[in-house]
């Protein structure tokens, strides 16, 4: 099975403090918990604020999720991850299931009894 | 020196307050409760901006959909549509996504980029941030809350934009109170219940650079959107002083004031409950729409097809009048809230009917509404804007029978503001009720200072002299008594006169006739006298001719006495 692969919209404001945090954080994570499944477009609203208008963003920075379905938005810093991941469905209960899954798979034996 | 100049907001009474409008450039910030009209203002602002400044503007919405501020702004009929066709108007809708979802912090860069452009794109030049505490409460501190505000503000400097800041202010702390120490200019919107009466009220709270009416004054959401009550203020034209008079509607009352009201006058009436206040106001109703000037009469107790009915009875007729369109009759009983809305209605509605000459029948309902304070504010305001306006104005003021039977002013005070106070009262007296008019005060005519009888029939209202016998007045049945008592001493004393009159002509007859005798008598004295004379001269010359003769016969020789010669 393949998995989903995560296409990210961030929408920055130029090189403000805010917009480049959200725009380390989001390659932080990806790396972290979608490696190879994920793209990023960085649109910056100082050049393009028609986009913004039209896309209606209004708070920066904003990260959009258009896939897979259904798409979310993300305000802010990007900072605390575990709500980001909850909303990607990577939560920490499907990573663990994940996980376990692996570990299974290496070490078939995962309760002892005794 | 800065030079402050003024973005008008086109809302009646605000730019009176303001000194001309909004700080143009600059920022002012609009606090308000829940439903204190915020959103109206604002958008009015813009509204006026785009229709009649031709300056495009952009509403941000952060609380409503555009659509549902659009429509609850149909009903002041502002062609939102059409402005928004012709952009005019944009709405931004800048609401948070109720399943937004935050991690860290953020800021308004997004927005106002894309502000930027749009407001490049249509040259607006006025903005409004509607309810910008929802987006600044998604910010994690105060901190956070500030940088933006002077994130805002500095670009609202930037792009030189008027720009209005709406804030809910709930309870009594001002949540965000640094933006307005920030902001040029603050106004805050107040909507309290007292006594179960809805008053708004609206204050400047600041005004960096400019002067401004710095008291509450009440508002009103009307029917073409918000309508600022102003109280005098100074430096206001007032219409020029005339002196032209017009009827009162009773011949004999215009009399007694020396030609009638003044044309710019307030007059009072006031009486007890069925003194004829109201058709003492209904007979200057009929007399001005007879001189075709459009009036207006709002009636407070009665509907308007009862107004009619009972003047008719005493031979005013008005409705012809509401035929023709001169008059129109309103019955206040359908508007209902404040004393102020009570004023804003009633000039609304003098505006909308071009009226000269309104009725408030009566004003003293307006104390009724629970807060009297204000009713006698807006009872002042009434005389104030008739007088601006150079409409006269009648208004009638119930006395209460027990407070104030010494004729001791009325509930609302405005006896003292008026120009005329014509009192009407009841004089009990051997075992009737009749009616009495007495002009208290009237100011710049020379009034009759008597009470008159007030009667009226069904062919009018007329006005007769009081008796006044042993000091007291006498009216109905015993003026009548003492009339015709006195109509019956005329006769008799015409009659004695008229027999003394036949007499002396008798008597004058009687010696003129005394005197022809007399002078015939006279005459034929006079004649019988010249007989005489004549006789004795006859006689004398018969004597000498007898002498001559004699001697003549004796022959005498001696020559005659030459005459004339002396022996």
């Amino acid at each position: 099975m393949k998995p989903d692969v995560f296409s990210f919209r961030l929408y920055i404001a130029g090189d403000a403090p805010n917009s480049l945090q959200a725009i380390a954080n989001l390659a932080q994570l990806c790396e972290t918990h979608l490696p190879d499944r994920h793209e990023i477009e960085i649109v910056d609203v100082l050049l393009e604020p028609k986009r913004a208008l039209t896309e209606s963003i209004f708070l920066t920075p904003t990260l959009v999720t258009d896939s897979p379905y259904p798409g979310h938005r993300i305000v802010g810093t990007l900072s605390h991850t575990e709500p980001i991941l909850q909303i990607l469905g990577l939560g920490v209960a499907q990573r663990r299931a994940f996980a376990g899954l692996k570990e299974r798979d290496s070490a078939p034996q995962l309760r002892r009894p005794d | 020196m800065l030079n402050i100049t003024k973005a008008p907001t086109g809302i009646a009474g605000l730019d009176e307050i303001t000194g001309g409008g909004l700080p143009r450039g600059r920022t002012t910030l609009l606090v308000g409760g829940s439903g204190s009209g915020k959103t109206i203002l604002a958008l009015q602002f813009l509204v006026n901006g785009a229709q009649e400044h031709g300056e495009p503007g952009i509403f941000v919405a952060f609380e409503e959909t555009p659509a549902r501020i659009v429509g609850n702004a149909d009903t002041f009929g502002w062609n939102l549509d059409q402005l928004q066709q012709g952009k005019q108007l944009y709405f931004m809708d800048a609401q948070p996504a109720p399943d937004l979802v935050q991690s860290g912090t953020f800021d308004l860069s997004g927005m106002l980029a894309a502000l930027g452009a749009k407001a490049e794109e249509m040259g607006a030049k006025r903005i409004v941030f509607d309810a910008l505490d929802i987006v600044l409460a998604l910010l994690s501190d105060p901190a956070a809350q500030r940088r933006e505000i002077y994130r805002l503000h500095a670009w609202l400097l930037a792009h030189e934009m008027t720009g209005v800041v709406t804030l809910k202010a709930d309870g009594n702390g001002q949540p965000f109170g640094f933006m307005q120490f920030m902001v040029d200019c603050a106004v805050i919107l107040n909507h309290t219940v007292v006594l179960g009466v809805s008053q708004r009220n609206l204050r400047v709270q600041k005004y960096r650079g400019s002067s401004f009416d710095e008291n509450e004054s009440p508002f009103l959401i009307g029917r073409s959107g918000f309508e600022v009550a102003v109280t005098r203020t100074l430096g206001r034209g007032r219409a020029e002083v005339t002196n032209e008079r017009v009827s009162s509607g009773v011949a004999r009352l215009d009399t007694m004031l020396g030609g009638g009201y003044y044309r710019d006058a307030s007059v009072l009436i006031t009486g007890f409950p069925g003194t004829a206040k109201t058709t003492l106001s209904g007979a200057f109703a009929e007399a001005a729409c007879a001189r075709g000037e459009r009036t207006m009469f709002v009636s407070f107790d009665s509907d308007s097809n009862e107004v009619i009915r009972n003047l008719g009875s005493v031979g005013i007729q008005l409705d012809r009048f509401v035929d023709n369109g001169t008059l129109h009759m309103v019955s206040a009983r359908t508007i209902t809230g404040s004393a102020e809305t009570y004023l804003v209605r009633i000039k609304t509605l003098a505006k909308e009917h071009r009226a000269r000459c309104v009725v408030v029948d009566p004003v003293s309902t307006l104390s009724k509404t629970g807060n009297e304070l204000t009713a006698h504010s807006v009872a002042e305001r009434l005389i104030d804007w008739s007088k601006a306006e150079g409409i006269t104005l009648v208004c009638t003021s119930l006395l209460d029978e027990m407070s104030s039977q010494s004729e001791a002013g009325s509930p609302l005070q405005i006896s003292t503001l008026a120009d005329t106070w014509i009192h009407l009262n009841y004089l009990v007296q051997a075992g009737e009720r009749n009616r009495g008019m007495s002009i208290i005060k009237s100011r710049g005519t020379a009034h009759s200072n008597q009470v008159r009888e007030l009667i009226l029939s069904d062919s009018g209202i007329t006005v007769t002299d009081a008796y006044t016998a042993g000091g007291e007045v006498l009216m109905g049945t015993m003026r009548w008594e003492k009339e015709s008592a006195e109509r019956h001493a005329a006769e008799m004393a015409a009659v004695t006169a008229r027999l003394r009159n036949v007499k002396l002509e008798a008597e004058q007859a009687e010696l003129e006739a005394r005197v022809k005798l007399l002078q015939v008598e006279l005459a034929a004295k006079v004649t019988e006298q010249a007989v005489l004379a004549r006789s004795a001269e006859a006689h004398e010359r018969e004597l000498a001719l007898g002498r001559d003769r004699m001697r003549e016969l004796r022959g005498s020789d001696a020559a005659p006495e030459p005459a004339g010669v002396t022996r």
